[in-house]
């Protein structure tokens, strides 16, 4: 971590309480630990892939980091000023709350269909950036249009008038009307087809190289990452359980859990592989999990003894790589 | 001459809307044989699911064949009396959905269900039928079914609920699967999973498979041969090894070049200009494509265009192919 990142979090947590438990009866709080202690830094310009099954927290994540909700613990520092006190409506009135943008998966549910494409890319503006006059509020928001390859004729039509490639172009316009300096893409191209996707992809590239904004980019599909993204931080249940530069992660990843979902992926023209590693089974429960066990113990293909009675911690294996794992695979070639 | 097992002839399917007619398949040809795992693909919107309902007969009210002549294993389907067709189904011929929370009955305990497709097509004692629904369970690999068996579809996850789904469609021991998007929405480690499942219960039981899919990756790892849709239309069909190697259709290179797998940079990708031409449109060109085709040439304009041999087993319906 360095003063230099646009955002730190360290041993950041988000637990939901589904149970407050009663003290006298003694009934035990239930908590489900949706984001459990995770540490993480992204650097000016920088694209970093949140990867990782669903339910694992990359979503409540992605919200903490844009102070959209609150965290239970942990600390939050802004260009290593530390906001972790500061209130989610207090951050929302400040300069901060238009460096981080936030975009949203479901293109559709997150745009309001009352309005047209200027006002919505114009809203956020007006809240965040006011402008001098209308003139220069219109020139902020083609400016935003044409960033995203919006043709300015659809600045007067409506969401329902939109495709999903176009509705996804909005919703990135939105964002990037208050110049921010980070934009935090929760599963951005999850509802598109590949063809929409690959423009979508192409776009945020472009937006990273042109604008110099750095990015959060939340996905399942570690292949789409891998295009978009310099380095890579799998979650599970909660914790980071490897994060490293992406060549290295494809290339040689160390927990048997990034493995087994670099194996899945399915890869055009390479035929059924035979190498793959199947996680039968459910993953453990999110609620009040144990931490005396791994929490990949019961689906990892490589577990032993001691991953039953000892939580692993995440250690440094050299070159920016983290690792959460008592046995982490070797890299290929290398000396056991 | 053997009879293929599914063979679909020349299926057009409209939809009365309130804003008009809806040209959904124009003309969809294709075989399946036994033990054979055709992949459908194309954008979403193209027609697949509309394909798969036709051949099960599932088409909602609005929609109306306005021809096809669908066989299996030489037996006109279309000309079953509805109980025929209903018995036909889920006996002979089975379908996995997209969702399978959505596909399962909510307040149905799982087991019951499974049980509801055993007895209506073999009837038999209770006990018999216990024993035929925990078979179909194991053959899943549900874990502990006996007790799975009374839960209900919201207490079982993602990955769970479609191997009910699938546990259902194979409980009659089918000849015909047809699984449409059976893991979108799934975690690609369940995806893995699942899919190895259908193909080896297919594999055991010499099945023929029709995988529906908007994802050529996952088509490609599981299939003998694809066949591209796009708009209504069969654009190309082709071995899967061929398909990718040598994509004779504009549309099925644009796909190819979309897929993330297929490059190293973003900035190698290469998008399919414009969408889907409106399918309500009266004027739609003999090749809906050619509104987006980077190699439309005039005689693209003319009517009458088939799908034309273009190497042992690959067809490509095009005017001005690659
Ligand atoms: N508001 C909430 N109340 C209770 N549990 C929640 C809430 N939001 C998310 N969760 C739970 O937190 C976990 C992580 O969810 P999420 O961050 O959405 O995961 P992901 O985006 O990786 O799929 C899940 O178990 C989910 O059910
Ligand atoms: N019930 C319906 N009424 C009107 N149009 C429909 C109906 N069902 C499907 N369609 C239309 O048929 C086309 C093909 O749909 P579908 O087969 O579901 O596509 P795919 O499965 O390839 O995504 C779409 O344009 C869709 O809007
Ligand atoms: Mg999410
Ligand atoms: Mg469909």
């Amino acid at each position: 971590m360095t003063t230099s990142s646009i955002i730190t979090v360290e041993n950041l947590k988000r637990h939901f309480v589904l149970d407050r438990g009663n003290f006298l009866t003694r009934r035990k709080p239930v908590n489900l630990h949706a984001v459990d202690g995770v540490t993480l830094d992204i650097q000016p310009g920088e694209a970093v892939g949140l990867v990782g099954e669903s339910g694992c927290g990359k979503s409540t994540l992605a919200r903490v980091l844009c102070r959209l909700i609150d965290s239970t613990s942990g600390r939050i520092l802004f260009e290593g000023r530390d906001i972790t006190d500061m209130s989610a409506s207090a951050f929302a009135g400040s300069q901060m709350r238009s460096d981080i943008q936030m975009v949203f998966q479901d293109p559709t549910e997150s745009l309001n269909p009352l309005f047209n494409v200027f006002d919505l890319i114009a809203d956020p503006c007006r809240r965040l950036k006011p402008q001098k006059n209308r003139a220069a509020l219109r020139a902020k928001v083609e400016a935003a249009a044409v960033s995203v390859n919006l043709p300015l004729e659809f600045l007067t039509r409506f969401p329902h008038q939109l495709s999903g490639g176009q509705k996804a172009r909005v919703g990135i316009a939105r964002a990037m009307v208050v110049d921010p300096r980070l934009l935090v893409l929760d599963e951005p191209t999850a509802a598109l087809d590949v063809s929409v996707q690959a423009t979508v992809l192409q776009l945020l590239g472009s937006l990273r190289r042109d604008k110099g904004v750095a990015l959060l980019f939340v996905s399942h599909d570690l292949n789409v990452v891998r295009l978009l993204c310099s380095r890579i931080v799998v979650m599970y249940l909660g914790q980071v359980v490897e994060s490293g530069p992406t060549d290295h992660l494809f290339h040689a990843p160390q927990h048997p859990y990034t493995h087994a979902l670099l194996s899945a992926i399915p890869t055009l023209g390479s035929g059924a592989r035979r190498d793959r590693i199947k996680l039968d089974g459910d993953p453990q429960s999110p609620v009040n999990p144990s931490a005396d066990k791994c929490r990949f113990a019961g689906r990892c293909p490589l577990q032993q003894e001691l991953c039953t009675r000892q939580a692993p911690v995440l250690s440094r294996t050299g070159s920016g790589r983290e690792v959460r794992c008592h046995f982490p695979l070797a890299e290929p070639g290398a000396p056991k | 001459m053997s009879v293929p097992l599914l063979s679909v002839r020349d299926l057009t399917v409209d939809f009365a809307t309130r804003d008009g007619t809806v040209h959904v398949l124009d003309g969809v040809n294709f075989e399946l044989a036994a033990g054979e795992t055709l992949g459908i693909v194309g954008e979403s919107g193209s027609g697949k699911s509309v394909t798969a309902f036709a051949i099960m007969g599932i088409l909602d009210h609005a929609a109306r064949v306005l021809s096809g002549d669908i066989r299996f294993e030489g037996r006109d389907v279309r000309a079953m009396y509805p109980r025929e067709r209903d018995l036909w189904r889920g006996k002979e011929a089975s379908i996995i959905f997209q969702n399978p929370r959505t596909a399962l009955n909510p307040i149905r305990s799982v087991g019951r269900q499974i049980a509801d497709v055993v007895s209506r097509h073999t009837p038999g004692s209770s006990s018999e039928i216990r024993e035929s629904v925990l078979g179909a369970m194991r053959q899943v690999r549900i874990p502990d079914p006996e007790r799975r068996m009374s839960s209900y579809p919201f207490e079982l996850s993602g990955g769970l609920c479609q191997r009910i789904g699938i546990a259902a469609a194979l409980a009659c021991h089918p000849r015909l699967l047809i699984a449409d998007e059976p893991t979108t929405g799934l975690d690609v480690t369940t995806q893995a999973v699942i899919m190895d499942m259908i193909r080896d219960i297919a594999r055991q039981g010499n099945l023929g498979t029709v995988l529906i899919t908007h994802d050529l990756a996952l088509a490609s790892e599981y299939c003998d041969r694809i066949l591209v849709m796009h708009a209504g239309h069969v654009v190309e069909t082709a071995p899967v090894k061929d398909l990718f190697a040598n994509p004779r259709h504009p549309y099925t290179y644009g796909l190819l070049n979309s897929v993330p797998s297929m490059v190293d940079s973003v900035h190698d990708l290469r998008a399919i200009p414009g969408s889907l031409p409106d399918l309500r449109r009266a004027d739609l060109p003999p090749c809906r494509f050619a509104e987006r085709c980077p190699r439309r040439i005039p005689a693209c304009d003319a009517p009458g265009l088939t799908l034309k041999e273009a190497g042992p087993s690959h067809a490509v319906a095009c005017r001005n192919p690659l």
